[in-house]
């Protein structure tokens, strides 16, 4: 019994200690990115690594989603007589809520990975320490770069995908099964409104934008230097990403959308 | 431990002796536990981060495996130290750049990644990198290991004549007895992390210290033992008794 309990008390205390490295980190990776105004490069490379690179499974993702809003859509909708808002319900479930949140699972999946890997491969390698050698901080020449780069590629990647994904609901919803287009449009114009909606997806998709690149750096700076730390670290960046992605999304929409 | 302005230092010992410690100690990538480490005047243990990185930059340290960025060239890895210490016109370090990799030999090779270099090159870009500030003080861990004869004699004089050339100080940790006693002006032998015996090479050749005469000489038999303290064979396969094998 007391063996228990002594096990759960270090690793209540481990759990206290990664959360207090892992805020501090994160504060250390804000302070740092002050110099990034003077070389805006390191940013723009990483967008384009990062977003470049998300940009196809985000886009093919977004046009499947909307294809299924489409039929489920019209499926429920015709019940009650009202496909002509099929159009309505497919952007505001993507504006609203699929487009940030299933762009944010994608992204942990590919970018997320893709930087854990990165960093805790520089790591194992000594190129972090080399760096820091150098006289050189890695929090500002590795990871307060990368970071910026997922908060700013995060929402421009839920935009395109929700907009791709309102084509595919139109493609599916009034080229294959006839609703009517003018419907389709005019009530996805009348019923979304901009701040409510639209913004609020976007301040949904910055927030998890800053939780998952944050999440992907911080557990490939900490990995073990071994390839299967570095590995135990890229599942982590997922299952963390993840989790906190949906917890977050609950957290926000009950905050943005209760009246 | 003294390494005096100007000298070339070897720092040897076997796998686990500290010999990289004592670099990282100097570098202030760790702080020590006890006792004091003086660089240039300074206590490494109590700068701060900015002082820290100060003092760095009067360092060039050669990591064992090269440590290059593996997203950068050749010539981007070299380039590196100048562009973020340096506010030099682009020409110039084209051609400073160019000037260090031709001392190692790798001006031609300038636009390979370092995945398209061998392992003896890639310690050569990074032996570039190091020294490319022209620091006072240049570390060098493990330069020669894993280098081909031809590559670990012309590292070895290269460490010497960039010493000689920058007026800086070296240290280098390595196993290998011949390069290392034919550039250093004076050798730390370190066993579990205490000095056993220091010297110039020629009074370490001349050593009759056990530890040094095993090390040496590459005995089998001596103070440091090969097989992993423990039980012996004998007992380990279940016969009772027995001396380890």
């Amino acid at each position: 019994m007391l063996d228990r309990l002594a096990a759960l008390g270090r690793h209540v205390r481990q759990l206290l200690s990664d959360l207090g490295t892992a805020t501090r980190t994160f504060f250390a990776i804000i302070a740092a990115s002050g110099g990034l105004l003077r070389r805006p490069r390191l940013v723009t490379d990483q967008i384009h690594f990062i977003g470049n690179y998300s940009l196809v499974i985000i886009a093919v993702s977004g046009m499947f989603v909307g294809f299924v809003l489409g039929l489920q859509g019209y499926y429920t909708l015709n019940k009650y007589g009202s496909e002509q808002a099929l159009g309505l319900l497919v952007a505001l479930s993507l504006t609203r809520e699929l487009g940030p949140v299933v762009t944010a699972l994608l992204f942990a999946g590919r970018a997320g990975t893709a930087l854990t890997a990165e960093i805790g491969l520089m790591k194992a390698d000594e190129q972090l320490a080399a760096m820091e050698m150098m006289a050189v901080d890695p929090l500002k020449r590795v990871l307060a770069p990368r970071f910026w780069a997922g908060v700013i590629a995060m929402p421009v990647l839920a935009a395109i995908f929700s907009a791709v994904g309102i084509l595919g609901g139109y493609v599916v919803g009034v080229r294959l099964i006839g609703v009517d287009e003018g419907a389709f449009w005019s009530q996805m114009q009348g019923g979304v409104d901009v701040w409510n909606d639209v913004f609020n997806g976007v301040i949904k998709s910055v927030v998890f934008g800053v939780a998952v690149t944050y999440i992907a750096l911080f557990q490939g700076y900490r990995a073990d230097p071994t390839p299967a730390g570095v590995a135990r670290a890229t599942t982590r960046t997922v299952v963390i990403g993840s989790l906190s992605v949906l917890w977050l999304d609950f957290l926000l929409t009950a905050l943005m959308f209760s009246q | 431990m003294d390494f005096p302005r100007g000298k070339v230092i070897a720092v040897m010992g076997g796998s686990g002796s500290g010999k990289t410690t004592v670099l990282r100690l100097i570098g202030g990538q760790l702080r020590q536990q006890s006792g004091s480490l003086t660089v240039d005047g300074a206590q490494v243990s109590t700068l701060n981060t900015d002082e820290l990185y100060k003092m760095r930059r009067k360092m060039g340290m050669l990591f064992q495996r090269g440590a290059l960025f593996t997203d950068l060239t050749v010539f981007e890895n070299v380039a590196f130290p100048l562009r973020e210490h340096t506010r030099l016109p682009e020409s110039m370090i084209h051609d400073l750049v160019l000037l260090k990799l031709h001392a190692v030999g790798l001006s031609n090779a300038a636009e390979l990644k370092p995945s398209e270099t061998s392992g003896g090159m890639a310690r050569r870009v990074a032996l570039a990198r190091a020294v490319v500030l022209d620091p006072e003080l240049v570390m060098y861990d493990e330069p020669f290991a894993g280098l081909d004869p031809i590559s670990m004699g012309v590292t070895a004089n290269l460490i010497r004549k960039l010493n000689d050339a920058l007026g800086s100080t070296s240290i280098f940790v390595s196993h290998d007895v011949h390069e290392s006693f034919s550039i250093a002006d004076h050798v730390y032998f370190l066993s579990q992390g205490k000095i056993v015996a220091h010297g110039t090479p020629k009074e370490m050749m001349a050593s009759t210290h056990p530890y040094v005469k095993q090390f040496v000489n590459a005995e089998a038999d001596g103070p440091v033992p090969f097989h992993y303290p423990g039980r012996s064979l004998a007992q380990q396969l279940g016969f009772s008794g027995g001396a380890d094998a």
